[in-house]
């Protein structure tokens, strides 16, 4: 078997395994109040993280660049229009732009 | 339980919100078409990945290590940590979902990053069907981008000029803005970035969006407590 071959099961049977393991471990319980008092927050911090790790890192160096500016300009728009079509397309263009310079 | 009716109801409502995601993702599955190949993948293997794995991040991620030289288990390795956001996403959804094991695990596999933060109601709980419409829309997409990328890459070139790894950091912080309507739920956020901040330098990818979720611990403050007894938002 190739070496992509190995990677696609791989990944294929840990991804499904990971995303198995909440519902199977935790599902059809009723919810004690300081479960939902964590739950409601880990929204937040989760999608805080993904931002930044996105916007504001690239491998395992902090960096700014072209795409940093174009998120935070998508978050302005998003704050000023309410609208995610917006927020994505300003963000997009405006990273293109700054690499094309 | 929703009836019926009310749960096709909530899945076309999932659909139809999540359609600006799907788009940008079937945008980004372009551009993992393209990148897999230059990576070595055949046009067929790209697009099997993308059936079988359907998490960008991860797939990114493990064909990176590929182009970069690295061998199948590092490659799987770093897939599965990048994945491991996962973990708490699906604790968090597991009370809301209902029958056995094995139906709740089937359930499971349908939790992506934006589906699983727009299904969110907001006192702890999910609303499964509408977290089912929001994923089914961006799986169509993401193989729809993959087989475009994969199929036509000699003409679309490199990817990253188009700006399209902004859009989905972008999503994701109009998804926070909408999400953090308190000023707890804002300290949480930047608790959570800042965690992960730190984490990048020093930790293997994927695992500092993990440890940022232990932002949410400051729901266990007895002042998070009461205001979660009172209810949703």
């Amino acid at each position: 078997m190739s070496t992509i071959a190995i990677v696609i099961g791989g990944v294929a049977v840990t991804t499904a395994a990971v995303k198995a393991v909440g519902p199977v471990a935790l599902g059809g319980r009723d919810l004690p109040d300081w479960f939902s008092s964590v739950v409601v927050l880990l929204a937040p911090a989760l999608l805080a993280a993904l931002v930044v790790t996105q916007a504001l890192a690239d491998g395992k160096n902090l960096a700014i660049g072209e795409e940093t500016a174009g998120v935070t300009a998508g978050g302005l728009v998003y704050w000023r229009t309410n609208s995610i079509i917006w927020c994505g397309l300003v963000s997009a263009a405006l990273t293109a732009a700054l690499r094309a310079l | 339980m929703a009836s019926a009716s009310a749960g096709s109801k909530r899945f076309r409502e999932g659909f139809r919100e999540a359609v600006p995601f799907a788009i940008a993702g079937g945008m980004l599955a372009v551009s993992f078409g393209v990148v897999a190949q230059q990576a070595g993948f055949s046009a067929g293997e790209a697009i099997l990945m993308s059936l079988v794995v359907f998490a960008g991040s991860a797939q990114f991620t493990a064909v990176a290590i590929l182009a970069a030289g690295g061998g199948a288990g590092a490659a799987i390795s770093a897939a599965t940590l990048m994945n491991s956001r996962f973990l708490a996403m699906g604790a968090a959804l597991g009370p809301s979902l209902p029958g056995g094991p094995l139906k709740r695990a089937a359930q499971g596999q349908t939790v992506v990053d934006a589906s699983w933060a727009m299904s969110a109601r907001g006192d702890g709980t999910f609303d499964r069907w509408f977290l089912f419409g929001a994923s089914a829309v961006q799986f169509a997409t993401w193989q729809a981008g993959t087989v475009i990328g994969a199929l036509s890459a000699d003409v679309i070139g490199d990817p990253e000029r188009l700006g399209l790894d902004a859009l989905f950091p972008a999503f994701f912080l109009a998804l926070l803005m909408a999400e953090a309507r308190t000023s707890r739920a804002r300290a949480v956020a930047a608790l959570g970035g800042l965690i992960a901040l730190t984490l990048v330098p020093i930790t293997p990818a994927g695992v500092p969006v993990l440890v940022a979720g232990t932002a949410a611990l400051v729901g266990l403050t007895p002042s998070a407590r009461a205001d979660a007894a009172k209810g949703p938002r």
